[in-house]
């Protein structure tokens, strides 16, 4: 008789790295689909296409890296950073663009640092940067008009055609600004009122922005009820935003207001998918809070008075520089200790 | 109502409870052969009292602790000792070590028992001793003997004393059953800890998934003052740091004990097992172990003699044999797998699990970490396991001690939530081994430089004292020749040297003095050719041959203690060495002058008379 031989616990909760991820692209889909009724086929055959170069080059450096490519495969993580990209990415992005963002993202920023669980920073999000700085003009002007797909939004051959072989056809008619870029450039010659008058804004608050940034809210309470996220990071990097706009940008006719920050944007899918990336995201709760409220002060900041309408990638980026950091500083206190254990082994802290 | 609070993290693994509560707690069948381990307690192994072909009776003492921490050993039953030999014993690891083999006579004969009717009656300390010679050491999984623990030091009063009826692990049901079948004995035992420590407060904590156990005790401990506090359902609230933050609030502090906060925990099973030793005079022989897991037909629980093989149990509860994959002694959460059933029940086996390869299966392959930080969740001590997983991999063990690896319980809550199966608990026990292991390490090479410098500093010392005293007995000796020579040169210029030849022999006379005093100070010192000085124009053959005995005699010596320290290889062989070489010298100056002495004493015969 061979018993089992195995070190405790012996018991198990069956929710693999897989799943979870498997979890996280579910709650996604709500969004997904709100970007689809709302502003055409574009996200849908982003998110496609860049899920499937995803899993491509993944496959592919597994490969040259010599680990088992199915065992990684599997884990699903490769598909949720095409995923975000897809999601993040303007609708009418050409082919090669995300491409390089997807296998810039996989390659450099996550197989070269030595694969999942070891990459300092948010994948899509170097990805999306990267391909922000290189090909600012096809990041800018290719998002999609809002326009359902029952009323006006182009067909998906169309779609297709545009984002693969670039078709010149009838853009201007597709692409617009949007809102959030679109007040930033009114607001300096033009009331608030006037600037919200624009078709781009709608009757509520941001043409299809408002019901896509509720559908990711909706898909990350879902997370956060599933526990596959806590609660600390989007709440405070929503807190962080909201913050920064009470306090400087109350005036509607300088800057932008408040609920156009919070459901124009790319705020909800960063606050609730990208930020909470764990892998690049600070770890104790105190940690997290300080890391979700940094980014949404950057956002608010570059939004504000940088260069940039939407501002997730860089805040993201940023913030995750100084993870280590904040890791250092915010272990929480261990049962039966009077304090933290701040810093690092024999510096402050005690 | 009593007040309750709740401890951070915790998990809800699946129960699997009602498997072994379905069924009354029956009684094993005897064994063909009980084997007792001679160490069931922490402490000190008890030592035999019986040797091999004694007849015991059951409850009859069969080793005991003389020296040191620890509880003695008794016979479950009455029959004769077979054997007292090395046998696998219930250990992560393993191992064997020393056990009595009983030979049940099927008799089943008890000693004689002197059950206490009034233990209030007695001196507390009597009472403790009962407790001790009952052979009662925690019955929850440590095994410290109960009657130190009952026993806090004088300045750490317990204001709480706690019965653990939380029983938080899977599929463990010793302690439910037991309080649903044997309340009264339970509380009675209680009561007698509760006398003893003189506590202001008495709580018995038992989590919500347990309403037999809960109505049974709370119909047992109506109209004493002992409170029932039913604690939620939550993993590991039974750990004896969350139950004490669960009933009290308070925290133990890190690296002290209960007593510290002037709480104490005490298990079911041992209140029993300490009623049964005052009230029946009973020592502690058998126990109530659960036996479950799908590859038992009837799973349930049993009252076992301690020394029944785990294989015996495992019979009497329907065991399928070839269904069996994993063997865990204790729950899935914190048990350890056996590598043979022939291991006996000890005083701390609570639960034998026998598992199918469908019901716990093997764990997947380890993924890497992806930071999600369910382990930080989970964690009821509020650590950062991945932060301490990271560090023990990487034999970082420094910074994982600074996060307090250390008040790792390994409760296995971060183990149980990790989706990428990292058998986390597994990596800190590493790291704990690791560190003790270098710690052990450290302490021994600062032992060895210790007594290093010690000794140079005790050589350095002799080496100065011997120096001094060299240069004193000098001192004196230039001394007393200045103060001679004076004296001789007094009696010289005073006329009073009557004979040359009695001047010239008391010369002589203090210069081999001189000698003497000289070479025995120091075998390093220059030896003073006296021979030469004294006998250069009158020779005195006795004197002379006198002096070349005593060389003689020296070079002996020297050569005999050369000679030894060469075989003991001592570092003063060099010194020994050219000490010799010197006495040979003046064995043959000496020589030489005798030779000349003797001469001239031939030549001129006439002028030494």
């Amino acid at each position: 008789m061979a018993l089992a031989q195995q070190s405790s616990p012996h018991a198990r909760r069956a929710r693999p790295t897989s799943r979870v991820m498997l979890w996280v692209i579910l709650a996604a889909l709500p969004g997904l689909l709100a970007q689809t009724l709302f502003f055409g086929w574009g996200n849908l055959i982003n998110v496609v296409w860049c899920i499937a170069l995803a899993l491509g080059s993944e496959a592919a450096f597994l490969k040259l890296r010599g680990k088992p490519v199915a065992f990684f495969l599997r884990d699903n993580t490769a598909a949720v950073t095409g995923l975000l990209l897809g999601l993040s990415l303007p609708q009418f992005t050409p082919w090669w663009v995300s491409g390089i963002a997807v296998v810039s993202a996989i390659v450099v920023a996550k197989q070269l640092y030595g694969g999942l669980g070891s990459n300092p920073f948010n994948p899509a999000m170097v990805g999306y940067a990267l391909a922000l700085i290189s090909f600012p003009v096809a990041m800018t002007t290719n998002w999609a008009e809002a326009a359902t797909l029952w009323g006006g939004a182009p067909g998906f051959g169309e779609t297709l055609a545009k984002i693969f072989t670039g078709g010149q056809t009838a853009v201007d008619g597709w692409t617009m600004a949007t809102p959030l870029d679109e007040y930033k450039h009114k607001i300096a010659s033009h009331t608030s009122v006037e600037v919200l008058g624009h078709p781009t804004f709608g009757n509520l608050i941001a043409r299809g922005w408002e019901w896509v940034n509720l559908a990711f809210l909706a898909g990350g309470v879902l997370l956060i009820a599933l526990r596959i996220i806590t609660w600390h990071i989007p709440v405070a990097f929503l807190a962080g935003i909201a913050a920064m706009s009470l306090a400087f940008g109350s005036n509607a006719d300088q800057y932008a207001p408040l609920q156009l920050h919070l459901l124009a944007g790319g705020t909800m899918l960063g606050a609730f998918f990208i930020a909470t990336d764990p892998v690049s995201a600070a770890t104790s709760h105190q940690g997290k809070l300080i890391y979700g409220a940094g980014i949404g002060v950057l956002v608010y900041l570059i939004r504000s008075w940088g260069n940039y309408p939407d501002a997730v990638a860089f805040s993201v980026l940023l913030m995750n520089f100084a993870v280590p950091f904040i890791d250092h500083y915010t272990p929480p206190r261990t049962y039966g200790h009077h304090k933290a254990r701040r810093g690092v082994p024999g510096r402050s802290g005690g | 109502m009593t007040q309750l609070w709740d401890f951070t993290g915790g998990i809800h693994p699946p129960e699997n409870k009602h498997q072994s509560t379905a069924r009354p707690i029956r009684k094993a069948a005897m064994p063909d052969r009980l084997v007792l381990p001679l160490q069931q307690h922490i402490g000190e192994p008890a030592e035999l009292v019986v040797a091999v072909g004694d007849r015991v009776l059951k409850g009859q003492k069969i080793a005991d602790v003389t020296n040191g921490m620890g509880v003695p050993v008794h016979a479950p039953t009455s029959g004769v000792i077979e054997a007292i030999e090395q046998r696998p014993v219930p250990h992560p690891s393993g191992m064997a070590d020393w056990c009595v083999v009983l030979k049940p006579d099927g008799e089943d004969q008890w000693c004689a028992l002197s059950p206490i009717d009034d233990y209030k009656q007695l001196d507390r300390e009597a009472v403790l001793q009962r407790i001790r010679e009952a052979g009662i050491s925690g019955m929850g999984g440590a095994g410290f003997p109960t009657d130190i623990k009952l026993r806090p030091p004088r300045d750490r009063k317990v204001d709480t004393l706690i019965l653990n009826g939380a029983e938080c692990e899977p599929y463990i049901t010793a302690d439910d059953m037991t309080m649903r079948e044997q309340a009264a004995e339970v509380v009675a035992g209680l009561k007698v800890m509760a006398w003893i420590l003189r506590p202001s407060r008495c709580v018995v904590g038992i989590e919500d998934n347990k309403p037999e156990a809960i109505a049974a005790m709370r119909k047992a401990v109506a109209g004493t003052q002992i409170e029932i506090a039913v604690v939620p359902t939550k993993y590991p609230s039974g750990g004896e740091k969350q139950l004490i933050q669960i009933l009290t609030g308070q925290e133990v502090p890190s690296g002290g004990i209960p007593a510290d906060i002037g709480v104490m925990c005490q298990n079911i099973g041992t209140a029993v097992a300490v009623g049964r030793a005052v009230f029946e005079g009973k020592p502690l022989i058998s126990r109530v172990v659960t036996v479950t897991g799908e590859a038992v037909r009837e799973p349930g629980n049993f009252e076992v003699l301690i020394g029944t093989p785990i294989h015996h149990l495992l019979e009497t509860a329907g065991m399928a044999q070839e269904r069996l994959d994993r063997l865990i002694l204790g729950g899935p959460m914190m048990g350890y797998t056996l590598t043979t059933d022939s291991v006996p029940v000890v005083k701390t086996t609570n639960c034998v699990i026998a598992a199918t390869a469908a019901e716990l299966p093997a764990p997947p392959p380890e993924q890497p970490c992806i930071r999600c930080g369910q382990c930080a969740e989970a964690c009821p001590m509020e650590l950062l396991p991945q932060q301490l997983f990271w560090y023990s991999k990487a034999g970082e063990f420094e910074k994982a001690e600074h996060l307090n690896l250390f008040d790792c319980i390994e409760c296995g809550a971060c183990s149980y939530v990790c989706p990428s199966s990292i058998p986390l608990v597994q990596y800190y026990r590493f790291a704990k081994g690791e560190i003790r292991t270098q710690r052990a390490e450290q302490l021994k090479a600062d032992r060895a430089r210790e007594r290093f410098e010690a000794r140079q500093a005790r050589l350095e010392r002799e080496q100065q004292e011997k120096e001094l005293r060299r240069k004193e007995r000098a001192k004196a000796a230039a001394e007393a020749q200045a103060k001679k020579q004076a004296e001789a040169e007094m009696a010289a210029a005073d006329g009073q040297a009557s004979d040359d030849r009695a001047a010239k022999a008391a010369l002589v006379q203090q210069a081999l003095e001189r000698k003497k005093a000289k070479t025995a100070a120091d075998t390093k010192e220059q030896p003073v050719p006296s021979s030469t000085e004294v006998a250069d124009d009158k020779p005195d053959i006795e004197a002379l041959e006198k002096q070349l005995t005593q060389a003689e005699a020296k070079l002996n010596t020297m050569q005999g203690m050369l000679d030894e320290a060469r075989s003991q290889q001592a570092d003063n062989v060099e010194k020994l060495e050219r000490a010799v070489a010197k006495n040979h010298d003046r064995v043959q100056r000496a020589q030489q002058a005798l030779d000349q002495a003797r001469k001239q004493v031939a030549e001129e015969p006439a002028s030494s008379q």
